[in-house]
């Protein structure tokens, strides 16, 4: 059997983000030392100053594209990397910044900084894939650290990574947890939530708020009376959409139609 | 002939059960609802506990009749013990002079189910008709299967969405038990009328403090099974429901139930004999070890249907239709059987409630006019 020869090296980059996603890495503690023995790591501020120069094998990208500078820097990131893998709600949708996608960004700087002239941003927060070629995605906020070495160990050993896109609410079946949406009449995000957390709300009780953004399919619509019956208001459905995954279109499409509905009756009381 | 424990003495069951080396396996209360776990004895079952079930929504009450069995079936069923949601089949491990596979063996346990229903006992025997006597056996099955012990409860309530007598599933127990317990709740009178299935079954009541039951006793659990036939939660017109639903394909309902499913899964997850699968590769870091895994898997999934190119049942319509035309129609021209027992858990346990037996009433209907 052919054993590997050289180590592939990895790269962790960071764009606009909170640093949370490169953390899982770290957080990997059992395995770490088996990844730091089956690649080379060339770059990952987290962890080492060391830079190596490009090319990479695998590149993981953290953050989102809010500056002309970063949109300039992931396209040499992209030429250096054989495969791209993008971690994380802000790499994947925009993370919550992109609440500025639907807002005034140059009054917020008005209102947040002292001398707003030195702020150089776009005005949207856009994930990486709508600026350069991905390769795969890993949702959450932040990622779950079991898709991630199980996306590393299938890139190491050139194996196709397998990353279930159906509902959280599969996940939460093949756990045997009690559905709290049915059971205790608490709003859930499940059914249009991306899998890969593992159902990690719903196992401690609480709804699923969405961290990794929508499935595969989603019928947002089709949820809303649910959500309602369990007692969220609009306010709270739209919230709800309007956080990590804010830009994602699904939820994004979910908070207008909440925030038309709202108005409309604003409108009529009014 | 049929004898009577009593309600006092039905850990004496559980016991000798246990005694035999049995995993006794019953109905307990968690988080909210009534689940399947281990019954170590009769305490751990959720006494005087009612579930109040309808489509999308199911909520335990405590009652003041101190029963055992009042409730119907929960989210759980016996697939999770059988048909188990995630196994790992084997491993893979590279040496020098190449690599071998390590099968992972299916535990060899006694299993007793306490409680299973009228419903549930057909439920097992689908899933024994396909995963063990189908086309394509599943060893790890039959051998969860080999050496069960099934005492039957006969339902006293029907749940809001039970449908069996309409399936012709239930409520009574007719056979594949060992022993049937029939719950008679009566002031100052407790006790459970036990049907002996098998041998096994004898033996079993043959340790236990029963006596002779008599004519008003079998008379009482007769009508307790009649009581619950006539209370229950939802109907389903079968004649000719098969062709119906099959001539129906491209009935405008469909497009409607699109409208409300969310593609979620969950009615497959917890319907009893759905026994789709799916199979995953992983590799460790040290590119070592390699793990083939099993896990439970849906036709409301993308992945499902997908082939060279893309996912035949992109829509959730198609995705839908494929599930209740399974389970109402193809399952007969494939097992000769139907794959609905009527047992309501993917109309309580579907997020948004929506209720196999309207839609295929809907779909099986002529279209209105205009
Ligand atoms: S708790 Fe949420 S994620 Fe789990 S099955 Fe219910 S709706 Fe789906
Ligand atoms: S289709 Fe629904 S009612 Fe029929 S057996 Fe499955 S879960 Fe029960
Ligand atoms: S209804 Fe769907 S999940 Fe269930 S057995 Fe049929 S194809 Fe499989
Ligand atoms: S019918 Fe209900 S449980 Fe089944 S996939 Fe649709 S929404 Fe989910």
């Amino acid at each position: 059997m052919p054993t590997r020869k050289k180590r592939p090296k990895l790269a962790v980059f960071k764009f606009a983000s909170c640093d949370g996603c490169q953390l899982s890495l770290l957080d990997c503690e059992d395995e770490l030392l088996l990844l730091a023995d089956a690649v080379r790591i060339a770059s990952f501020a987290e962890a080492s100053s060391r830079v190596l120069r490009g090319p990479y094998d695998i590149s993981l990208v953290e953050g989102s594209i809010t500056t002309p500078h970063d949109a300039e820097r992931i396209r040499e990131v992209r030429a250096q990397s054989r495969v791209l893998v993008t971690i994380g709600a802000c790499a994947t949708s925009g993370g919550v910044q992109a609440l500025r996608n639907f807002r005034d960004v140059k009054e917020f700087a008005r209102v947040v900084y002292a001398r707003p002239e030195y702020i150089d941003t776009l005005a949207t927060s856009t994930p990486i894939a709508d600026h350069v070629k991905v390769d795969y995605e890993l949702r959450g906020c932040p990622i779950d650290k079991r898709q991630l070495l199980a996306v590393l160990s299938a890139l190491l050993s050139g194996r196709t990574p397998s990353i279930a896109s159906h509902s959280v609410c599969m996940q939460c079946k093949l756990r045997g947890n009690v559905c709290v949406m049915v059971a205790h009449g608490t709003p859930c995000l499940g059914p249009v939530t991306h899998a890969g957390c593992g159902a990690l709300c719903p196992t401690y009780h609480r709804g699923c708020y969405g961290c990794f953004g929508p499935a595969e399919t989603t019928n947002t619509g089709g949820l809303e009376w649910a959500l309602v019956a369990a007692g969220a208001s609009q306010e709270d459905i739209a919230r709800t959409y309007a956080t990590f995954n804010t830009a994602a279109p699904p939820f994004r499409r979910a908070q207008e139609e909440q925030l038309v509905q709202i108005r409309l009756k604003e409108g009529r009381r009014g | 002939m049929p004898v009577v424990l009593a309600a006092a003495d039905l850990d004496a069951l559980v016991q000798a059960l246990a005694g035999r080396g049995y995993r006794v396996l019953g109905p307990v209360a968690r988080d909210g609802a009534i689940v399947i776990d281990d019954v170590r004895r009769a305490a751990d079952l959720p006494i005087g506990l009612e579930d109040v079930q309808g489509p999308g929504r199911y909520r335990l009450e405590r009652r003041e009749h101190g029963a055992f069995f009042a409730f119907t079936v929960g989210p759980h069923s016996w697939k999770q013990t059988f048909h188990v949601p995630v196994e790992r089949l084997f491993q893979i491990r590279r040496h020098k002079e190449g690599f071998s596979v390590i099968p992972d063996e299916a535990p060899r346990q006694r299993i007793a189910l306490l409680g299973a229903r009228a419903c549930e006992i057909h439920a097992i025997a689908i899933q024994d008709r396909i995963l063990i006597h189908g086309e394509h056996p599943d060893p790890r099955y039959a051998a969860r299967r080999s050496d069960v012990f099934v005492v039957a409860v006969n339902c006293m309530r029907a749940g809001g969405t039970c449908f069996c007598a309409s399936m012709g599933t239930g409520p009574r127990a007719e056979r594949g038990f060992d022993l049937a317990l029939t719950e008679l709740v009566e002031p100052g009178d407790h006790r459970f009328l036990v049907e002996i299935g098998s041998d096994d079954g004898a033996a079993v009541a043959a340790e236990l403090p029963v006596r002779p039951a008599n004519p008003e006793e079998i008379g009482a659990a007769a009508s307790v099974s009649e009581r619950t036939a006539a209370a229950m939660g939802r109907r389903l017109d079968t004649s000719g429901l098969k062709e119906r639903l099959q001539k129906n394909l491209e009935h405008p309902r469909w497009d409607d139930v699109a409208t409300r499913c969310l593609a979620c899964g969950n009615c497959t997850m917890v319907c009893p004999t759905c026994f789709c699968t799916e199979f995953e590769d992983t590799t460790d870091l040290a590119g070592e070890t390699a793990e083939r895994t099993k896990r439970w898997e849906s036709c409301f999934t993308l992945g499902f249907s997908h082939v060279h190119g893309g996912s035949v049942r992109s829509s959730i319509k198609a995705r839908y239709r494929q599930w209740l035309t399974h389970k109402l129609a193809g399952w007969h021209d494939q097992f000769g059987t139907s794959g609905c027992v009527g047992c309501g858990r993917c109309i309580t346990w579907c997020p948004v409630g929506i209720d196999i037996t309207e839609e295929a009433a809907a779909v099986g209907l002529p279209e209105k006019d205009g």
